[in-house]
C-alpha cells in the first residue's frame, strides 16, 4: 500500500508549527499535515499563562494561551489536518516521516515538504553539574511551570532560582502570586539572560533578591531538598571559596538555559550550525537538505514568540513553494559569519536567487552592549551596512535588515559585528 | 516460621532470594529502602568483570569468574540489557605495562577466557579515540555492560513469582536467637526464621553484629560519576579501564547498555549512605578521564552520580555463618555485582549446612520477557499498538519510552510507586531532558494506575515528596 | 528625578520621571510616558493566574484580569480566584469574576477549554 502524501508536514504543533503551517496554506500548498505530540496545539505557550506575547504580531499584550488561541483559530480557518498525540520517531532525507500514535499505529507518510518545528528542552542540573545530594525538589523551571498552572500542583514552600532567563524569573512571581517564599534569583553571569521588564515585574514588585556573578554549588537533602549553598564566582565562573551563603528551602528551580531539539534533524541528515545548535538554514528557512525546512526555537531559541512567528511563517510559505514548484534556483550563496560580539547569525547562508528586497539577519551578542553600531562588512573589508543600536544584550535576540542592493556588493562571505562606542 | 529471612534487596540479596524460591521453603526478603536495587546495585559502574583483577586462589577469583559466567545467563534468561563489550586495561608506563602482564597471569591463573596483551598500535586500533600516550593494554574479551538494577528487580520479581515475600520499608533493627532459629526485630514488627542471610551491602557489618562478632568492618567508599548524552556513547567501544591501584580499578570510560557513556568513578572514603556528589571529586574523574579518552565532552553530561562500595577491612569478600543460622555476605565491594550469582550459590551451601532442607520445586518462574518499543522494528511497533493502543503513546520523548511500557511496569510483581522506580524498570527519564518533559505525565499515570492521590507519588525514596498542595483551593497567603 | 524601566513592552525603555511635573523622558512610545507617570503615582499591574476548572481535560483554567489593576490590590485579586470554580467548556474572554475586589476590571478567561 502507497504511504499517504502530503505538500507539507510540519512536525510540531506549537507556535512555530502552527505559524508554519497556515503560511503554507496560504501560499497555496494543498494538503498540509502538523504532527503534534501532545493533546492539543499550542504547545509550551499553553503554559506561559503570563502576558507580553504578540505586542509585535498582534499589536497588542496577550497570555500564551491567548496568542496560542488565535494561531488555532486561524489554522482551524484552513485545510490543514492535524494528528495530536503523535510521535515522530523519524524523517528521513527523502522526507518521509515515520510517526505512531494510539489511532493509527505506525505511519509512514510522504511529503513534499517538511517543516521542523520541535522547539527546545531545557538544559538540566546534569548539564551544569550542579554538585551535592539528589533529593526531590529540584525541577527545571519549565516542569514546575506545567505542574502549577496546568495541572494545579504547588511543587514548594521556600524557593531558589537559579539562572534569571525568562522562564526562571516569571516562574519567580508565579511561585509568590501563589503563596511561595521565592529567596533568591542566583544568576552565574554579571547580567541578568531574561528581559530587563522581568527583572522589575518579577523580582522588584515582590523584593525578591537577584546576585549576579553566582551560582549554586551544593545541593542538599536525603530524600527532599533541604538547602542549597550560593557562592560568588570569579571572572572564569568558578566559585570563590569563602563566599559560601546558605538558604534554607525545599525547591530549586532550575532556568539555566535551552537547547533546540534536534534529534529528529539529525536523523534526517541536515548540516548542524554549532553556532545555534541548530540546522544551518539559508534565507529563507530551508536547511541543507532541500525540501527539509526549519523554524523557531528548534532553529535557535527566542525570546519573543513573534520572531517565532515571523520566521515560521517564511519557512511555510517556502515549504509550500517547494512543494508547488521544487528547489530553489541555482546561484550565488553568501556565507553570513559571526563578527565582534556575535555568537551566531540566522541565516547561515543566503542564496541570492530567493532575495527579493531585503534579508532578514537575526543574532545574539555575548556581553551587553551599550551604544554601539552593527556593522555588515564583506570579505574585502568593506563595510556594506551599519546600524546604530542603544543597548544589546545576550538576553534580547537582534536582526538587521539587509537590503539585497548592498548585498550584491559584496566580495565573498559576509561578517556581522557589533562595536561599542 | 519462616525458613530463611533475607536482609536486603540489592543483587546479592536479590539472587539469593530467587535462589531459594526455586526450593520448597518459606521465605522473605527484608529490604528497608521503598524499592529493591536502591543501594550499591542502583549506583554503579555497571561492568562484569571479567575476572583478571582477583589475585588467584581467592573466594574473590573464583566468584568472580563463575559469577560472570552465570550473570551472562541470566540476562539471557531474564531478557536483561546486557552486551559483552569486552575491556581494555590501558599501560601508560612501563611499569603499568608490568601490571598489566601480571593482570594477564592472573586472568589465565582464573580461568578468564581469551585475555591477551595488546600492543599499542593494536590497542589504537581497537580505539582509535584513545590517548596517543598508551603503550598497550590488556584485553578481556568476556567483560560485558549490563544493567543491574533490572537484574536485580528481575531475580526479585522472580522470587516473588516463586512465592517469596518480599517486605519493602522493612529495616533491620536486632536479632535475637530462639528456638530453632532467629528473631529479626524490624521498623515492621518481629520476624522469625530459621535461617538469616545477611545481605546488607554497606550495613553488613552492622547487620552481623546483632548475631554476633562480624569479624569484619566496612569501610564505605564514594565514587563518582558523570554519565553522558548518547552523542558521546561511541566515542569508544570497549570498558576502557586503567591500571589498578590501591583504590580500586580507577576511572574507567565505557558505553552503557543504553548508548550512554559513563565516566567515573573516584574512590574516597564517605559515610555509609552518603551519595552526594562534590566539585573537586568531578574535576579529579574528568582530569583521569582525559588520560585515557582525550576528546570525552562533558558539555554533554546529563547527569551526576554517586554510589558508595561496601569495601570492607578484609582482601577479600565474607561469606560466612556469624553465628549458628546466621550467614553474612558482606564487604560485597567490587567485582560483587559480577560474583553475586555465584555467592548466592555459596550462600545456599551454607544454608544447607545449618540445616535447611533443599528440596527442588517443579516448577518455578525462571525468565521473563520485556517489551522495549525503542528496540522493535516498525513492524513490531505496528503490532505493539495494535495489541495495546498505549504503546502508540510516546511518554517519554529521548528514549521513546510508550505509555504502555509504564503501565506494564506499574503491574509487574514488584510495582514500582516512584517516578525514579519508573525509571529503573522502562528508563523513562534516563535520557537527556532527565524527566524534564516526561516527569510530570509519569506521575500523573503513577497516581492512576496505582489508585493514588498525585501528592503521594514520590520521586524516590521516602519523604521525596514532589507536589506540596493544591493551588487555588484555599490554605496559601499569597505573599502578605 | 526617578529612573525606572518601563515594562510595557519587552523593549524595556530606560525611563526618567520628574517627581514634580511627573514628565516623563526616554520613552520609545506613549505608552511608556504613561507607564512611567502610574509608577510613580499609582502604579498598575496585569495579574494572570489560573482557577479551578471542571470537566475539562486539564484542572486549571488561565486568566487574567482584562486591564491593568491597582498593584496593591494584586494579593486580593489572587484570593478572590481562590474561591473560583469554572464548568468547561469555557471560552477566550468568558468573565470568571466581574469587577474583581472592586477595581472594575473583569477577570477573564485566556484559553478555549472545551468539555471533555
Amino acid at each position: 500500500m502507497a504511504n499517504e502524501r502530503y505538500d507539507v508536514i510540519v512536525v510540531g504543533g506549537g507556535p512555530a508549527g502552527l505559524a508554519a503551517a497556515e503560511a503554507a496554506a496560504r501560499g497555496g500548498a494543498k494538503r498540509i499535515l502538523i504532527l503534534e505530540r501532545d493533546a492539543k496545539l499550542g504547545g509550551i505557550l499553553n503554559q506561559c499563562i503570563h502576558n507580553g506575547f504578540g505586542l509585535h504580531y498582534f499589536k497588542e499584550e496577550l497570555t500564551g494561551p491567548e496568542y496560542a488561541g488565535r494561531f488555532i483559530e486561524l489554522v482551524e480557518k484552513t485545510d490543514v489536518e492535524v494528528k495530536t498525540d503523535t510521535m515522530v520517531l523519524a524523517v528521513t532525507p527523502e522526507k518521509q516521516v515515520h510517526a505512531v500514535n494510539a489511532r493509527d499505529g505506525y505511519i509512514v507518510l510522504d511529503a513534499a515538504a517538511v517543516v521542523l518545528c520541535m522547539g527546545c528542552r531545557e538544559r538540566t542540573r546534569g548539564a551544569i553539574s550542579i554538585p551535592g545530594r539528589r533529593p526531590s525538589g529540584v525541577f527545571t523551571a519549565g516542569a514546575a511551570q506545567r505542574y502549577l498552572n496546568i495541572e494545579g500542583y504547588m511543587v514548594g514552600r521556600r524557593v531558589v532560582i537559579l539562572g534569571s532567563g525568562d522562564i526562571g524569573l516569571i516562574m519567580a512571581r508565579r511561585m509568590t502570586l501563589e503563596g511561595a517564599k521565592v529567596l533568591a534569583c542566583v544568576e552565574v553571569m554579571p547580567y541578568s539572560g531574561g528581559l530587563t521588564r522581568n527583572i522589575v515585574q518579577c523580582l522588584h514588585d515582590f523584593d525578591i533578591p537577584l546576585y549576579l556573578s553566582h551560582t549554586v554549588t551544593n545541593i542538599e537533602g536525603e530524600s527532599r531538598l533541604t538547602g542549597v549553598t550560593v557562592q560568588k564566582v570569579d571572572e572564569n565562573r568558578a566559585p570563590i571559596p569563602g563566599t559560601e551563603m546558605h538558604f534554607d528551602c525545599d525547591t530549586l528551580l532550575l532556568s539555566v538555559g535551552l537547547i533546540p531539539e534536534n534529534e529528529l534533524s539529525s536523523g534526517a541528515g541536515v548540516e548542524m550550525d554549532r553556532r545555534h545548535s541548530g540546522p544551518m538554514v539559508y534565507e529563507n528557512m530551508e536547511t541543507s537538505v532541500p525540501g527539509i525546512f526549519a523554524a523557531g526555537n528548534v532553529v535557535h531559541v527566542h525570546d519573543l514568540v513573534d520572531f517565532v512567528t515571523g520566521e515560521s511563517q517564511r519557512a511555510g510559505a517556502a515549504a509550500a513553494r517547494f512543494a508547488q514548484s521544487g528547489p530553489s534556483p541555482e546561484g550565488r550563496v553568501i556565507e553570513v559569519k559571526n563578527g565582534a560580539a556575535v555568537t551566531y547569525t540566522v541565516p547561515g547562508r543566503i542564496r541570492m536567487a530567493n532575495v527579493e528586497k531585503t534579508v532578514e539577519i537575526f543574532f545574539r551578542v555575548n556581553r551587553v552592549c551599550g551604544d554601539s553600531v552593527i556593522r555588515v562588512t564583506d570579505e574585502g573589508g568593506a563595510a556594506l551596512a551599519s546600524f546604530k543600536r542603544e543597548h544589546l544584550a545576550p538576553g534580547e535576540m537582534e536582526h538587521v535588515s539587509m537590503p539585497k542592493v548592498l548585498l550584491e556588493k559584496a566580495v565573498g562571505a559576509i561578517t556581522v559585528g557589533v562595536e561599542e562606542a | 516460621m519462616l525458613d530463611v529471612a533475607v536482609i536486603g534487596c540489592g543483587i546479592v540479596g536479590a539472587n539469593v532470594a530467587y535462589l531459594l524460591s526455586q526450593h520448597k521453603l518459606r521465605v522473605a526478603v527484608l529490604e528497608k529502602e521503598n524499592d529493591v536495587s536502591m543501594g550499591t546495585t542502583r549506583a554503579n559502574s555497571a561492568i562484569v568483570h571479567a575476572g583478571y583483577d582477583p589475585e588467584p586462589g581467592t573466594a574473590m577469583a573464583r566468584l568472580n569468574v563463575r559469577g560472570s559466567a552465570l550473570t551472562k545467563e541470566q540476562c539471557a534468561a531474564f531478557d536483561v540489557k546486557y552486551d559483552p563489550i569486552g575491556s581494555l586495561v590501558l599501560a601508560f608506563s612501563d611499569e603499568e605495562l608490568a601490571t598489566v602482564r601480571r593482570l594477564y597471569e592472573n586472568g589465565v591463573a582464573n580461568g578468564v577466557p581469551g585475555v591477551r596483551v595488546l600492543t599499542k598500535e593494536e590497542t589504537l586500533a581497537m580505539e582509535p579515540n584513545l590517548s596517543d600516550a598508551v603503550r598497550g593494554a590488556l584485553y578481556a574479551p568476556s567483560a560485558a555492560v549490563v544493567e543491574p538494577w533490572d537484574l536485580a528487580l528481575a531475580l526479585a520479581e522472580a522470587a516473588v513469582q516463586n512465592g517469596a515475600e518480599l517486605h519493602l520499608e522493612t529495616a533491620v533493627t536486632g536479632a535475637e536467637p530462639i528456638e530453632g532459629g532467629w528473631r529479626l526485630h524490624t521498623s515492621g514488627g518481629d520476624v522469625d526464621a530459621r535461617a538469616v542471610v545477611n545481605a546488607a551491602g554497606v550495613e553488613s557489618d552492622t547487620v552481623a553484629a546483632f548475631a554476633g562478632a562480624p569479624g569484619f568492618a566496612v569501610t564505605p567508599n564514594r565514587g563518582e560519576y558523570y554519565l553522558l548524552d548518547k552523542s558521546q556513547g561511541g566515542l569508544v567501544h570497549h570498558v576502557i579501564f586503567q591500571c589498578p591501584n590501591k583504590d580500586g580499578k580507577g576511572v574507567l570510560v565505557s558505553p552503557t547498555v543504553h548508548g550512554n557513556l559513563i565516566v567515573g568513578p573516584n574512590a574516597e572514603p564517605a559515610e555509609r549512605g552518603d551519595t552526594a556528589t562534590c566539585a573537586a571529586a568531578l574535576a579529579f574523574v574528568r582530569e583521569k578521564a582525559a588520560k585515557s579518552v582525550p576528546g570525552v565532552s562533558f558539555r554533554d553530561n546529563i547527569r551526576n552520580f554517586a554510589g558508595v562500595r561496601a569495601n570492607s577491612d578484609q582482601s577479600d569478600f565474607v561469606i560466612a555463618a556469624t553465628a549458628s543460622g546466621f550467614i553474612t555476605l558482606g564487604g560485597i565491594k567490587s567485582p560483587g555485582l559480577s560474583s553475586a550469582p555465584a555467592i548466592a550459590e555459596d550462600a545456599l551451601k551454607l544454608l544447607a549446612e545449618a540445616g535447611i532442607p533443599f528440596e527442588k520445586k517443579e516448577r518455578f518462574v525462571c525468565s521473563r520477557k520485556k517489551k522495549r518499543f525503542n528496540q522493535m522494528t516498525p513492524e513490531q511497533k505496528a503490532e505493539a499498538i495494535r495489541e495495546n493502543p498505549l504503546y502508540g503513546r510516546v511518554i517519554c520523548r529521548c528514549e521513546t519510552v510508550t505509555e504502555g511500557e509504564i503501565v506494564d511496569a506499574l503491574h509487574r510483581p514488584i510495582p514500582p510507586r516512584t517516578i525514579d522506580g519508573v525509571k529503573r524498570r522502562c528508563t523513562a527519564g534516563m535520557g537527556r531532558c532527565q524527566g524534564g518533559f516526561c516527569g510530570p505525565r509519569v506521575h500523573e499515570i503513577i497516581a492512576r494506575e496505582l489508585g493514588i492521590p498525585q501528592q503521594e507519588v514520590l520521586k524516590d525514596r521516602a519523604g521525596s515528596y514532589i507536589i506540596t498542595g493544591r493551588t487555588k483551593e484555599g490554605g496559601v497567603s499569597h505573599g502578605e | 528625578m526617578a529612573n525606572i524601566i518601563c515594562i510595557v513592552c519587552p523593549k524595556g525603555c530606560r525611563l526618567t520621571v520628574d517627581e514634580k511635573t511627573l514628565a516623563v523622558t526616554g520613552n520609545g512610545c506613549p505608552r511608556g510616558a504613561e507607564y512611567g507617570k502610574n509608577e510613580l503615582t499609582h502604579p498598575v499591574r496585569v495579574v494572570t493566574s489560573t482557577v479551578r476548572v471542571e470537566g475539562a481535560a486539564i484542572a486549571r483554567c488561565p486568566v487574567k484580569t482584562a486591564g491593568s489593576v491597582p498593584k496593591e490590590k494584586m494579593a486580593g485579586v489572587m484570593r478572590a480566584l481562590d474561591g473560583v470554580r469554572l464548568t468547561a467548556p469555557v471560552k477566550r474572554g468568558d468573565i470568571a469574576v466581574a469587577d474583581v475586589c472592586g477595581t472594575g476590571v473583569d477577570v477573564v478567561v485566556t484559553r478555549d477549554l472545551p468539555a471533555r
